[in-house]
């Protein structure tokens, strides 16, 4: 157990959300340490890509409040809450079509960045040099994660895996204090989650702290520092990885029903 | 003399109401089997009001109406089979666009065929001065007319789509296509008969108002906006609600030109249009929380 | 891509003067005039391609903000103060040099705004407009989108038609040159078509080169990637809102100032300039162009254009550009430049 000597980077406090009958996430509490890795678990429709929405502002939150770096960002805009460094990534992977993977990164570099539309239309010496600047930096964070070689090629056209790995170094471009990751391995076989895995511990050894709402548990429990479990919108454990595979009530709720 | 001329605003108001909500009610069939909203709705009144003029030249009165109304159908039916029919999964913008385009080629067909002219069916019953007397008010029949028609449509747009087995299988359509199609039903053919089915009471209410509010070749693009506001204000999707959304939409018109010149009538009824889609565009009646799960 | 970018440019100004030359050589210099409105049109339609095509919006209502440009325009420089000549205010704004007297029509002499402190006022004022309308029409999609856009059209065109001071069906006419610089005239006098020409074109190669500037800064990554993936982009931290709406005003001033130069150049604005099928006529040309592309928009926008000016199209400009649409949205909805007819072919077979 990690000891909380300095407060944490992200503390969520009784979040809740209710879509009509159905409560999504209910009362849920925990909190991520600076430079560690935790993980949401929960077997379908456990509300973790909810919890995952609310903290990211997606969605807004019936109850509670999430702190971040000490500031409050509940009901803050989803673009205002990466700005503060909170990164995140999707699912479904969500690249910007028509552009090349180095585009898609540089979108990253956007909270970074300061030129506006005057700016952009006028192409000042002064501008070009920052647009260079923030190229450079994409190219760094890709090359990073070892896709330098598909800066130029249209992002969409790439291999699914490949995908997964620009929008994770599109996230990175923001240089943000922490990243959530969601289901960072869903659609990877076993070979690409195992490259996966050793990138987010790459990632968290750069000290950026990692938030991973996952349904494969091999790579949850590998990787983790910490493991909260979600079930049917309430958290039902929060602990190191091997208490919670031994605790009975997650054996009950998630491993007995889910072989993974 | 003040309540006498708050009536005839009124009366006016509802005529002009019956139109409106018939638009949107057409609308409405469209975008429940399909999604897609028809900018070319109001050109199906405009070309079953001509249509049955020009038949009129040389069949009665009834059989003229009758004849625009099924060739006005079998022009919705063939849109939808030749422009809407073999896309896959169109985007949004795409069908805005072709739906505005066709309009415009069928407005221009109009304007081909017909000319410039205002044409009018003349009085189902009576002519211009005939009125009907209610405790002073006087009443064009034809007014009665189309009230009478707009309530019959709406009856058994109703009875149909609760009652018969093709109206639930379009109603399965509109709730969910792909369920509907796993069930047999030939959804693609669904479309087409909702573009029949709202170009067919279209017409029929281009027909029923002709004699009071005239037809031209350029009507369409104005009923069009008309018809979206009443949708919208009575919640996209909801019939029975467009209906009184008609009344409501005609009526405020019809009395705006006290207080406005008549030719900012048409920007009440829009900035009513864009107050609801900026305040309430999920409708007067409509359920908000349902409103936010729909996909546009 | 910097060198790409200006090299294009290079070649616009190359065929303008191409244009001119030939123009010259075959005795068709009355040809300019249409060329000149071409490109006047062809600054709202580029304009609109950013909003379409980039930020992926759509407007059905922008012929309205030419209106609100050439019309501002068009009132200011017209309207006679010649009676408030003593009082304060007038000798202010005469000392600041934003009112000129000329003669009118039967030789009095009138006082009225200077075209430099009309159209600057026209700019401001659609400005306001834009973000006024912007604001809440931005915050809807789709269908709802669209027809917001084409109410806000409609209360334009109703607005000008039914409003005296705007001239309701007549328009505004006698509006006087538009004198840009020492030497610079804005205006239809024949003596100064060649002239009036390269102004047009020039102002259309500078709006491509902002607009081509843009669409690759930090701005225009924001915007494209709006289009691609809204909620990623703005986990990315961009606020498509704010960009969104942005985008929609620059657009709005694109066509107040093709409003403004075209209505001095035409001595004057009437309301079919704010009808919807104007609004229609551009989104047809965007859609044709390719939507995201700004190259294709001008070119097919350059072509169209002249072609329905110099009426080629005869009594059917309107189905034409209807025609245009469908045929397009339902065969190639990445513009006339990416149709690939084998593809089609084979897509027809697989069909049948």
């Amino acid at each position: 157990m990690i000891v909380p000597d300095i407060m944490p980077l992200l503390e969520v406090n009784n979040i809740g959300k209710r879509f009509g009958g159905l409560q999504a996430v209910k009362d849920v509490s925990f909190s991520v340490q600076r430079g560690t890795i935790k993980a949401v678990i929960g077997p379908n429709g456990a509300g973790k890509t909810t919890l995952f929405n609310l903290v990211s502002g997606f969605l807004p939150s019936d109850t509670g409040t999430i702190t971040f770096r000490d500031t409050a960002i509940h009901g803050k805009e989803p673009h205002q809450i990466a700005g503060l460094g909170l990164s995140r990534t999707f699912q479904h992977i969500r690249l910007f079509s028509h552009m090349t993977a180095l585009e898609n990164v540089m979108v990253g570099r956007h909270v970074k960045g300061r030129a506006g539309f005057l700016a952009g239309m006028l192409g000042l010496p002064g501008t070009r040099r920052e647009d260079q600047a923030h190229r450079d930096r994409a190219l760094e964070v890709m090359d990073l994660l070892g896709i330098a070689a598909f800066a130029d090629t249209d992002a969409t056209s790439l291999s699914y895996g490949q995908q997964r790995v620009v929008e994770l170094a599109r996230a990175l471009a923001t240089e943000p204090a922490m990243l959530l990751l969601d289901e960072p391995a869903a659609g990877l076989n076993m070979r690409e989650t195992a490259d996966m895995a050793k990138l987010i511990m790459k990632i968290r050894d750069r000290g950026i702290t990692v938030l991973i709402v996952e349904h494969d548990m091999s790579l949850v429990m590998n990787i983790s520092d910490e493991i909260v479990v979600l079930s049917y919108g309430e958290k039902i454990a929060d602990d190191m990885p091997l208490a919670v595979q031994q605790n009975p009530h997650v054996i009950r709720v998630y491993l007995g029903e889910d072989d993974a | 003399m003040f309540l006498e001329l708050f009536f005839q605003y009124l009366v006016a108001g509802l005529t002009y109401g019956t139109i409106y909500a018939i638009v949107g009610i057409g609308f409405n069939i469209i975008y429940n089997t399909t999604g897609i909203i028809n900018f070319a709705q109001g050109e199906f009144v405009m070309l079953g009001g001509m249509t049955a003029v020009s038949l009129y030249a040389f069949l009665p009165l009834p059989l003229a109406i009758l004849g625009a109304v099924i060739i006005t159908m079998a022009v919705g039916g063939l849109i939808e089979m030749v422009f809407i029919r073999w896309l896959v999964k169109p985007s949004v913008l795409r069908m805005i666009i072709i739906t505005i385009g066709i309009s415009i080629l069928v407005r221009e067909a109009g304007l081909v065929l017909w000319g410039e002219g205002v044409r009018s069916l003349p009085y189902f019953t009576g002519n211009e001065i005939s009125a009907l007397s209610f405790g002073g008010v006087r009443v064009s029949p034809q007014v009665l007319w189309s009230l009478g028609v707009c309530a019959i449509v709406v009856v058994l747009l109703n009875l149909f789509f609760k009652f018969t087995m093709l109206g639930r299988e379009m109603r399965a359509c509109a709730a969910n296509r792909d369920a509907a199609t796993l069930c047999g039903i030939p959804t693609r053919n669904m479309i087409t008969l909702s573009f029949v089915l709202s170009a067919g009471i279209g017409a029929l209410a281009g027909c029923v108002v002709s004699p009071i509010t005239q037809t031209q070749y350029a009507i369409g693009s104005g009923l069009a906006i008309k018809g979206f506001t009443v949708a919208i204000l009575g919640g996209l999707g909801n019939s029975m609600a467009a209906v009184a959304a008609g009344f409501i939409l005609g009526i405020l018109e019809s009395f705006s030109i006290w207080v406005m010149p008549t030719a900012y009538k048409d920007a009440i009824s829009i900035s009513l249009l864009l107050a609801m889609l900026f305040l309430r565009p999920s409708g007067l009646f409509g359920n908000r929380e349902a409103f936010k799960l729909k996909d546009f | 891509m910097r060198t790409g970018r200006h090299f294009h440019i290079l070649i616009l100004l190359a065929a303008v003067v191409a244009v001119q030359l030939l123009t010259l050589v075959a005795g068709k210099g009355f040809y300019l005039t249409q060329f000149t409105m071409t490109a006047y049109y062809s600054l709202i339609i580029i304009g609109l391609c950013l909003l379409m095509g980039y930020a992926g919006q759509i407007s059905l209502g922008h012929a309205g903000f030419f209106a609100i440009g050439g019309y501002t325009s068009a009132v200011l420089t017209t309207v006679d103060l010649s009676a408030y000549k003593g009082s304060a205010l007038t000798g202010i704004l005469i000392k600041l040099s934003l009112l000129t007297g000329r003669q009118d029509l039967y030789g009095g002499q009138m006082l009225s705004f200077h075209p430099w402190a009309a159209c600057v006022v026209a700019v401001i004022l659609t400005v306001i407009i834009a973000y006024a309308i912007g604001v809440p029409v931005l915050k809807l999609k789709g269908h709802y989108l669209a027809m917001a856009t084409l109410g806000f059209g409609t209360i334009i065109y109703s607005v000008v038609l039914g409003t005296q001071k705007f001239g309701a069906a007549d328009g505004i006419s006698s509006v006087p040159a538009f004198p840009l610089l020492p030497g610079l005239v804005v205006s239809g006098a024949p003596g100064l078509r060649v002239q009036n020409f390269y102004i047009a074109w020039g102002l259309v190669a500078c709006g491509m080169l902002l607009l081509l500037n843009l669409i690759d800064s930090r701005v225009g990554r924001a915007l494209r990637s709006i289009h691609g993936a809204e909620d990623a982009a703005n986990a990315m931290g961009v606020d498509t809102a704010r960009y969104k709406l942005n985008t929609f005003v620059l657009s709005a001033v694109f066509a107040a100032v093709a409003g403004v130069f075209l209505t001095h150049f035409n001595g004057g604005i009437g309301p079919s300039e704010a009808s919807i099928m104007k609004s229609v006529r551009y989104v047809a040309i965007v859609a044709v162009g390719g939507m995201a592309s700004l190259w294709g928009t001008l070119i097919m926008s350059a072509a169209l254009n002249f072609l329905s000016l110099r009426g080629y199209f005869g009594s059917f400009d309107d189905a034409v550009f209807g025609g245009v649409l469908v045929l397009i949205m339902l065969f190639s909805p990445e513009g006339i430049l990416q149709f690939d007819a084998r593809t089609m072919v084979k897509k027809l077979f697989q069909r049948a």
